[in-house]
């Protein structure tokens, strides 16, 4: 494995459309990810991922922001983007980490893969460097313990 | 974080992205210790290009290196090594946690459609 590439997979009971929709949709996407998105699900598009003061960003004093651009989107199969370049950049291998989903039916549901590399390119710039580097640890907490039942007290009931 | 603690980390992880370095660590890490001759001899690149990356490696601390009369002896400092992998294992953390959000949402979505079925 490259060293500035991640690649961790899951198995999910739902076919791949209802996946497709929980890594896609903006209203999701603030479910798992940041606390607002705003994404296309359409190759090129440009969007943004916002977290929030006192919402996943954890005990941030203002909004942060991050660029992201979709580079692929094959419904219930693929989407991946770059995200992390400055913002009004181009994003490319040199200023952006690439995030890439597959999805995969099974018997028993859809494989989700995701990888993520270039991490190493977005330290070129070091404030988007520190940005994406708060929006991970604070807003994903440090410490690897916590994990499910975490997932499981942040999503609200009358989201599902 | 700091920011110098974070300049830091940025600059080990760039420091082990690239694919030649790592094969000068592994080489290094197999040897104990080495020169830059003997690692060029071992690996596809040159002498010169040996030497490149030692500096880079020597500059984020991933290297030391020593004086033994007229040839210089490099080694591999674990510890510092283990803070770039430890880097790549907390992506690898946030991302198992997105992963298991997301189960969570799309089999919650997928039971209330049973449930209206």
């Amino acid at each position: 494995m490259a060293a500035d590439r991640i690649e961790r997979e899951i198995v999910i009971q739902a076919p791949a459309e209802v996946v497709w929709g929980v890594i896609t949709e903006p209203s999701q996407i603030s479910r798992w990810f940041s606390d607002e998105a705003e994404v296309q699900a359409r190759a090129g598009a440009d969007g943004t991922l916002t977290w929030k003061p006192g919402g996943r960003g954890g005990d941030r004093e203002a909004d942060m922001t991050v660029a992201i651009r979709v580079v692929e989107s094959e419904p219930y199969s693929r989407f991946s983007f770059r995200w992390n370049h400055p913002e009004g950049t181009t994003p490319d291998e040199s200023n952006s980490a690439l995030v890439e989903f597959s999805l995969a039916e099974e018997a028993r549901g859809t494989r989700l893969r995701v990888a993520e590399s270039a991490i190493a390119a977005v330290t070129h710039d070091e404030d988007s460097m520190a940005a994406y580097r708060e929006s991970h640890e604070h807003g994903w907490g440090k410490h690897l313990g916590e994990l499910l039942d975490y997932v499981a007290s942040e999503i609200p009931s009358e989201a599902l | 974080m700091k920011a110098g603690a974070l300049a830091e980390e940025d600059a080990l992880w760039a420091a082990v992205a690239d694919p030649t370095r790592r094969r000068v660590l592994d080489a290094l890490l197999e040897r104990g210790e080495a020169t830059t001759t003997t690692l060029a001899e071992e690996l596809p690149v040159t002498r010169q290009a040996v030497a490149k990356h030692l500096v880079v490696l020597d500059r984020v601390g991933l290297v030391t290196s020593e004086r033994h009369g007229r040839e210089v002896r490099y080694a591999v400092r674990p510890e510092r090594l283990d803070a770039a992998s430890e880097a790549m294992a907390r992506v690898a953390a946030q991302w198992d946690r997105r992963l298991a959000r997301i189960k969570q949402l799309a089999e919650s979505v997928q039971a209330q459609t049973e449930l209206h079925s």
